[in-house]
């Protein structure tokens, strides 16, 4: 006689699961978790009961690597392949950090650089999340098209630096190269380019009938729920909250510009689902476009490299700084103890916080809604493991 | 609230468990508290109508070395709009402190990766399981005094 299974099974978090529900793994080699990320979903039939994300599988020690550097510059290329669809904002984000524990001031040219530079990147940023999320949810197409537009943003960063995904522009202090001769112009044919390809996507996907009915109503986070599991970005924005750190605590020159944070308004359906989230995003690209053409306007001359430290000691004591990154928050706490390598460097990576409310908002939608679901929180597996 | 007004606040509640107020001096203010006070604390944050920190921004682990290990928390008011840092130590050979996972749910997985890399356990947590590194992974790694192991799984680690 067969002997029959007697042990209770349970899920990793220790959950036992009753007669009709089931295990179904996804990933981490699944094309619509966006990199390596694991999903262990519990199924009564087609209806999810509770996800568990289980990450990790691309951590890279960036925090054990930063307190092993030799001096403080050197930890900017590790930064840079955190989120490696943002490079420019995490350079950034690390840069102004260590600037703050320095008391360093940076000339204003250096601070439209690094903006125009930011929102570029933004933009490029965007337009991945929102092809791939077309992708995800059966659109083929919008991919092409995105990847087609960020394709100049990339020519311009290369003609900038020499690199076309992972920069190590932004230093600590400065940028490592000037602008080259001609990229004004060159980004401003890029934004009258760019403008009308926003009407496109929309066209093409944003008021698509079967992509409405799959975005909308689905993967709803309520505003409350948003700021208590920490979520920033266009998460939080989807969510209706009016929240942009590059308005309400701003950093660098932000308030210089003339630009207006765009939220969720449930114009699809309920405020903060998934149609929110990736309208979000869309308008954004508006907005970005806005501070990068106010900002090629208002370039001083001057030096780039003039404030760089050579040996970077500052004194003992400790900084939390964040930053609007494409994906929310990006924070660096960053410890000195005095000498010429961080004490700690902790980083506060946005995806790895909006990832966490994953489980809240999958429970009691179909499999095929996680897909999408995921899709909407945008995440980059490099930032979340680290 | 300016940061003198609510360290004064916490004092006031506190008393003796607020171990050190600093403002002067340093780049961000921050309160030391003793570790056992914290889930309290950390309520009476969030509940008060004056301060209303609603948004934990980020809790991070931190080795001080000479057996002290601590959790720094980024607490920020929504609607106050206003940032407090609460610092906490607690001893390396007890790294024991309570959670805050059911004040601020995104604490979750800070603390899981605070455990996981510095060895800190938060007592209460809903689901402490490592979460960057595999389970079976020996030690914590951001300890200052973490020796690379020779060999993982049977596999040399270091490679020249």
């Amino acid at each position: 006689m067969i002997e029959t299974q007697t042990a209770p099974i349970k899920t990793s978090t220790g959950r036992v699961l009753r007669p009709e529900e089931m295990v179904l793994n996804m990933g981490p080699q699944h094309p619509s978790t966006h990199g390596v990320l694991r999903l262990e979903l519990v199924v009564d039939g087609e209806i999810v009961v509770d996800v568990i994300p289980h990450i990790g599988y691309l951590h890279r020690c960036f925090e054990k690597h930063a307190e092993h550097m030799t001096n403080y510059q050197q930890v900017i290329p590790y930064c840079d392949r955190m989120d490696y669809l943002a490079s420019m904002n995490m350079d950034w984000a690390y840069a102004l950090a260590v600037e703050k524990l320095l008391g360093l001031q940076v000339p204003d040219r250096v601070e439209y650089i690094r903006v125009i530079m930011a929102e570029l990147q933004r933009i490029a940023s965007h337009l991945i999340a929102l092809g791939t999320y077309g992708l995800d949810v059966g659109a083929f197409t919008p991919f092409l098209f995105c990847f087609r537009d960020r394709e100049g943003i990339l020519d311009l960063f290369e003609n900038t630096c020499g690199a076309r995904l992972l920069y190590n522009y932004i230093w600590v202090g400065g940028l490592s190269h000037d602008l080259p001769s001609g990229f004004i112009d060159k980004a401003r044919a890029f934004c009258r380019y760019f403008r009308p390809n926003i009407k496109e996507l929309n066209d093409l996907l944003t008021y698509n009938e079967i992509f409405i009915k799959r975005t909308a109503n689905v993967g709803v986070l309520p505003a409350e729920a948003a700021i208590a599991y920490g979520c920033s970005g266009p998460m939080l924005r989807g969510s209706g909250v009016d929240w942009d750190l590059r308005r309400d605590d701003p950093y660098s020159i932000y308030k210089k510009f003339q630009w207006q944070p765009q939220i969720g308004r449930g114009e699809m359906g309920t405020t903060g689902d998934c149609w929110d989230r990736y309208m979000v995003r869309v308008r954004e690209m508006e907005q970005s476009l806005d501070i990068i053409e106010q900002a090629l306007g208002g370039i001083p001359p001057g030096d780039v490299q003039s404030a760089v430290p050579r040996r970077i000691r500052p004194n003992a004591g400790d900084v939390y700084v964040r930053s609007e990154s494409p994906r929310g928050e990006i924070g660096f706490y960053v410890i000195s103890d005095g000498s010429a390598t961080p004490y700690r460097v902790k980083a506060r990576s946005p995806a790895f916080v909006n990832l966490s409310v994953c489980p809240e908002i999958c429970k009691g939608y179909m499999i095929a809604d996680v897909v999408a679901i995921v899709g909407s929180i945008d995440i980059v597996l490099g930032e979340v493991d680290r | 609230m300016t940061p003198q007004e609510i360290s004064d606040k916490l004092k006031a509640k506190f008393g003796d468990d607020i171990l050190e107020v600093k403002i002067e001096g340093v780049i961000q203010p921050f309160v030391k508290i003793s570790p056992g006070r914290i889930g309290d604390a950390a309520v009476f944050l969030r509940d008060d109508p004056d301060l209303q920190f609603d948004y934990l921004m980020c809790l991070s682990g931190v080795d001080y070395t000479k057996g002290i290990l601590g959790v720094v928390y980024h607490i920020f008011s929504m609607p106050k709009r206003h940032t407090v840092i609460l610092k906490a130590e607690v001893p390396a050979d007890k790294p024991e402190i309570p959670s805050v996972t059911f004040v601020w749910p995104s604490a979750n997985w800070h603390e899981r990766e605070a455990y996981d890399l510095i060895g800190i356990v938060f007592k209460d947590h809903p689901d402490l399981r490592r979460i960057l590194l595999p389970d079976d992974y020996p030690g914590h790694p951001l300890r200052k005094d973490f020796k690379v192991p020779e060999f993982y799984q049977g596999m040399k680690v270091p490679y020249d």
